[in-house]
Parts: C-alpha cells; structure tokens; sequence
C-alpha cells in the first residue's frame, strides 16, 4: 500500500487545459484538486480534462471533491471531460452519475479528438 | 560397662531433623542386631548439650552438668552416667553413652583414658562409615532419579506417534530428538474417519522435564480437541484457553496445526507463534504457509487466523522446530532460515528431503555439536496427481488487474464441500487513512480465491468505505478503539464483516442525487454507503451490544464455478 498525496500539474493543449492529476484522490486531495482546477480554469479555457491516468484510489470524500469541481465548473461554465480511469473507476463514476456531467474517454488523445 | 552410642547426625540438608538415635542394646544385653533397640534419645539442634559436647576434651560427667538441657534429662532419666563424644575433624558425629559400671564402681582415670582413646579412634571410623552410606543413598537417589527418567521419556516416546500415517499418493516423515533425556518439542498425526489428515507441530519453552510435561499436557489437548472441530483457528483458540489456566510461569507453547485433505491437495491450517512451514515447489521454488497467532498458553480469548494453502505434485512442507534453523556451528554461526530455505531449494523434493536436511544439519554443526535444543522435523510429500486447482475466470473489465502469481497458490475449494471456508480476522486502530489498510489485507487474503479480478476491486472499494465509515464515525478516529475485519471465503460467497463499537454516529443515509449536489441542494458529500452498495451484492447493517457490524457480500457467478 502506498500513500501518496494528489499532485496537479496544468498544461494546455489544443484549447484545452489539461489537468495531470497523480496520486490518490481522497480526503487528503482537497486543495491540490481545487488548485489544480482553478488553475486550469485560470488559462480562460472553456475546456478542462481532468486525467486520472496516474490516479491509484479514489473514495468516497475524493468523488465529494469532483462533484465540488463539477459543481465549480458549471458555475463557470467550464466543460470537464475525463480521461485515464480503471474500469473500476470508470463504473464508480457511472454509477455515481458523474459520467452523466463529465464526458469520460480513455486517454487524453481520445478526449481532445472528442472535445 | 554397658554403650549406647547415639548418632549425631551431620549438619547438612537431610539432617536439618536432627535427633540422637539409640541403637546399641540396653545394658547388660547381649550386642544382637535382633534384640529391641535402645531408648531413642532426642537432641535437638539448638540443645545447649551440643555445644557443650562439641567442645568437650574427653568423656564428661552427666552429673556434672549443671545446665539446662531437655537432652540431658532423658539421659538422666535412662541412667546415663559417662558421655564420650565422638569428633572428627572438629565435628561431633557421635556419642558414647555409658550407665554406671557393673561393678558399682566410680568411672576411674584410667577407664576415662581408655575410653577417650578408644573415641579418637572411633569417630573417624565412624565418620568414614556414615560417609559410605551417604555415598551409598546417594548412588540410590542418582539411580532413581535416571530410572524415573528413562520412564519419562519412556512416556513420552509413547505421546509421539509411533509410525508416520500412510496415504496413497502421499509420504509422511518425521524426526525427533530432544537436547536432553525428554524435551519439550511435539509432534502429532490425527487421522479422521474422512481420510483427512490432522497435523501438528509444536515446542514447549524450556527444555527437560518440566518442558515435557507441558509437552504431554498440549499434546493431548490439541488431540481432543481437534476430533471435535473441524477449524484449525477454532481448535488452537480453545486450546489455548484450556491451557492458560494452569500454564506454569514463563512457559508457553508454540504450535502449528493444520488440517490436509488429501484427495485435494488443500491445507487449511492456523499457528500459534510457531516457526512457519516452507513448502518446496517442484521448480525449486520455496514459499512459506503463512499464519499468525500468539503462543498458547499466555493470553485467554486469543483468536487465531486461519489461512489454506494448496499442494500439488512434487511439493514438499517442511515443518520444524526452531532447535533446527537456532542450530550454531561451531563459529557460533546459527543455521538460519536463509541457509533451510537454500538448501530445501537445493535438494529434491519428496520423503527423503528430511535427511538430506539432517545431512545439512549435521555437516553444520560439526560431529562434536553439543545438541543446544530439542530437534524436530516433518515433512509432508505429495505424489498424488490431483486435480489441478480451477484459475479464476478473466473478464475483460480485469484485463489492468494483476494476474494470479500462479496456480498453486490459488485456495481450492471443492464443490462438493460448502461448509468449507477460509476465515481471517484482524483489527486496526480507528485512524484517518487507516481504511488503506484494511482495504489491502482484505485484497491479500482473497488473491487467489474464486474471485474475479472486477469483483476483487469492487471489494476493495467497499471494504475501504466501510473501513472509513467504522473508523470515522464509528470510533470517531479514537486510536484506541480497533476496528475489527472478518473475512469468510466459502465456495459460493465472500463475506466481510466490518466491526465498530458504535459510539459516534454512523455515516448519513440519504441516498446521494448528484443534480441536487451540483446545485447545492445537497452536500457534495455523503457517497460512502451509496458506493458500499453499488460494489457488493449484498449489504446488511447490524447493532448490538455497543457494537455496528456492516456485512459485505459479494456472490461467485455461476458461470465462474
């Protein structure tokens, strides 16, 4: 088992801000995610992909978070995709509805040809 | 001239009862070992004759005697007149008594003198003679002490088994030596009526005769026991409680015992702090059977964890006590698990890896090796083709999972047996992050069971859900409260029971509607039980007695069996 605290780096491709996320994605996650948003948000992009690529574990307060995000997002009506989920995580993120807000593909590549 | 002489018994361990002893003929009486003895006269210890007596430079008048002596009264009353000391070496170790003479006359300076001479030569004859028959009780003592020895181990040869058990495609071997005349290592085969095979291992702490009574006592224990229950845990958990009770201080047993069924390769087993069974693989491969438990005989209400491994063609379990790997060579180097694990590796497996391990064991120590501690080995060699252990079935939803590290290790369950199960339990401290924890040793446990890898990350999921939720609102993150895990894998389901002690309020129910949480009619939070939910196919929440159970159930699919 490793621990390891969420990390967000921002980059901009095609238009869209594309935020790395690494690390785990729960309670500990809450100011990297927002940061990383915001900063995402910040470039005046209308487009955030959030890539789960390097995410090992998301819980319950971590899916609080991307709801936050979500939620922050349709306030600036910023469109969020995701991309880089496990199956596992893909069938939280339907089950939760999430995909229903925040289109999912598999890599970044797939994402921005879909955006 | 009529002699009592009364023996002054030494001053040492068997004399601290120390009294005079008549054992002449009354006077006038023929000296004849037949005729009845001479009064019995009593001196006590702290009698200030004694010291009189000690110090006294030849025979002394008992009339003369002016102190206060319960000894000298007797001799007083008997008629004793003349007492002649005998000392050797500045010790009394006798006493001449004399009455009066038969011809009425005073003791003159003459008989005094004879009388002095004939005690100087006396006492050290004497003393020699009471030295002998020391010597003599001693070699008795010595002897019996042996004697009673040879029976122990005598019995205790007859608490081991007698021969090793015969299974068709199976060869059993053990060996046993003690450091010393008995010792405190066991071994035991239970055989049941089903064919299955009951095996233990086991080393009382301490060596000789107090470790081989324990020995005698667990070993017969564990015996009833295990014929009226058929979980390895459960049997060294009640054995543990008998024991505790009349355990002698600083004593305990360490223990392995583990149940084979023979017709398909799988041993269930559980350890109570006993050195582990490494199992040599066909391709040389050596992997340890691993279970943890306390030693029995500290703590009552120990639980014992309970793990299967499975044995196929080729494998060989070694089972020891730790008087093998704690074996030094005469550098004072220790045999070490690294060198069995090599050397088991090493050598073929099947029935004759026990002497090639004692082979190993003896080329260590040297020929001159002065036996530190009790020795026993058993090992366990399968031949028998069985039925190869069905892999899980992938799904493409687990093509990221880790595959299966390999087909041996994968629990067999048959289908013919559904009572049959594998049972772990552990606890953890209620602290943030600690639902981690719980998480990963579940997903441990079950790698290699019936599940799939899909099902194998939805449990993970879950079981860290309602970790969090016993640790967080459970037990409020209070350290000292543990959370307790229960994992049951039986033929057709998993089972995981998720134990709190309830004190703080358990996690909100409302169902989570993420439209009304992105408009802020709900808190984004509250997904906990929701997602518990979606991941098992079944979930049943229970309170009683201060504690919260949440119980996981996740089904096998039928398509899967």
């Amino acid at each position: 088992m490793n621990l390891q605290a969420l990390s967000a780096r921002v980059r901009t491709k095609n238009g869209v801000a594309v935020v790395e996320l690494a690390g785990d994605v729960d309670g500990s996650a809450e100011s990297a995610l927002r940061a990383g948003y915001q900063e995402a948000a910040a470039t005046g992009t209308s487009t955030v992909l959030l890539d789960f690529g390097a995410v090992g574990y998301i819980n319950s307060t971590g899916i609080a978070l991307i709801v936050g995000v979500l939620a922050e997002a349709r306030r600036d009506k910023t469109k969020v995709l995701a991309c880089g989920l496990s199956g596992h995580y893909r069938e939280i993120f339907q089950v939760t509805r999430l995909s229903d807000f925040m289109p999912i593909y598999a890599d970044e590549h797939e994402a921005l040809a879909g955006a | 001239m009529a002699t009592i002489v009364t023996k002054v018994k030494r001053k040492d361990r068997k004399a601290e009862r120390k009294r005079g002893q008549g054992d002449a003929p009354a006077p006038d009486a023929p000296i004849e070992p037949a005729q009845p003895e001479a009064p019995e006269l009593d001196i006590a210890p702290d009698d200030p004759l004694l010291a009189h007596l000690q110090s006294a430079a030849g025979p002394v008048d008992i009339d003369k005697l002016t102190f206060d002596s319960p000894a000298l009264e007797q001799m007083r009353a008997q008629g004793l007149r003349l007492i002649v000391p005998l000392v050797t070496q500045g010790e009394l170790i006798g006493l001449l008594n004399l009455g009066p003479r038969l011809s009425e006359q005073e003791y003159s300076s003459d008989d005094r003198k004879l009388l002095e001479n004939l005690a100087a030569q006396a006492a050290p004859a004497v003393r020699v003679a009471q030295l002998v028959r020391e010597q003599q009780a001693e070699a008795r003592e010595r002897e019996r002490i042996e004697h009673e020895l040879q029976v122990a181990q005598l019995i205790q040869q007859n608490f081991l088994p007698k021969s090793t058990p015969s299974i068709a495609g199976w060869e059993v071997a053990a060996y046993y030596r003690p450091a010393r005349t008995v010792g405190g290592d066991f071994y035991d085969f239970i055989e049941f009526p089903d064919g299955r095979l009951g095996i233990v291992i086991g080393d009382v702490t301490d060596k000789g005769v107090p470790a081989a009574l324990v020995m005698a006592a667990t070993r017969s224990v564990v015996r009833t026991t295990a014929s009226a229950n058929p979980s390895p845990g459960a049997v060294l958990a009640r054995v543990n409680d008998i024991l505790v009770p009349d355990m002698p201080r600083n004593m305990f047993v360490t223990c392995l015992y583990g149940l084979l069924d023979p017709k398909v390769g799988s041993f269930r087993f559980a350890n109570a702090g006993h050195d582990l069974p490494y199992v040599r693989r066909p391709d040389g491969r050596v992997d340890e059977f691993r279970a943890t438990g306390m030693p029995l005989g500290l703590l009552e209400g120990m639980e014992y964890e309970e793990a299967e491994g499975t044995l196929g063609s080729g494998d060989t379990v070694l089972f020891s006590s730790d008087g093998l790997v704690e074996a030094h060579d005469p550098h004072g180097e220790m045999f070490g698990f690294p060198r069995l694990r090599e050397r088991m590796s090493t050598h073929r497996g099947g029935a004759n890896l026990l002497d090639r391990i004692l082979g190993d064991l003896a080329a260590f120590t040297g020929a001159d090796w002065e036996q530190e501690d009790d020795v026993t080995i058993v090992t366990l060699a399968c031949s028998a083709d069985l039925p190869a252990p069905k892999p899980p079935t992938p799904t493409p939803a687990a093509a990221d999972a880790p595959a299966p590290r390999s087909s041996k290790e994968q629990a067999v369950v048959p289908a013919e047996q559904p009572t049959s199960r594998q049972i772990v339990r552990f606890s953890l401290p209620s602290e943030p992050g600690g639902e981690r924890a719980a998480s990963e040793r579940v997903a441990e446990m079950v790698e290699g069971s019936w599940l799939t890898a899909d099902q194998a990350e939805r449990l993970k999921t879950a079981v860290a859900e309602a970790s969090m939720n016993a640790m967080e609102h459970g037990n409020e993150y209070r350290g000292d409260l543990p959370v307790d895990v229960e994992v049951s894998i039986w033929p057709d389901r998993l089972v995981v029971r998720i134990t709190d002690l309830g004190t703080g309020q358990e996690a909100d129910q409302e169902e989570p509607d993420l439209e009304a949480k992105l408009e802020g009619r709900q808190t984004p939070r509250g997904w906990g039980m929701f997602l518990i939910r979606h991941m098992v196919d079944e979930m049943n929440v229970t309170t009683e007695e201060g504690q919260h159970t949440v119980e996981l159930v996740l089904r096998r699919k039928e398509d899967d069996r």
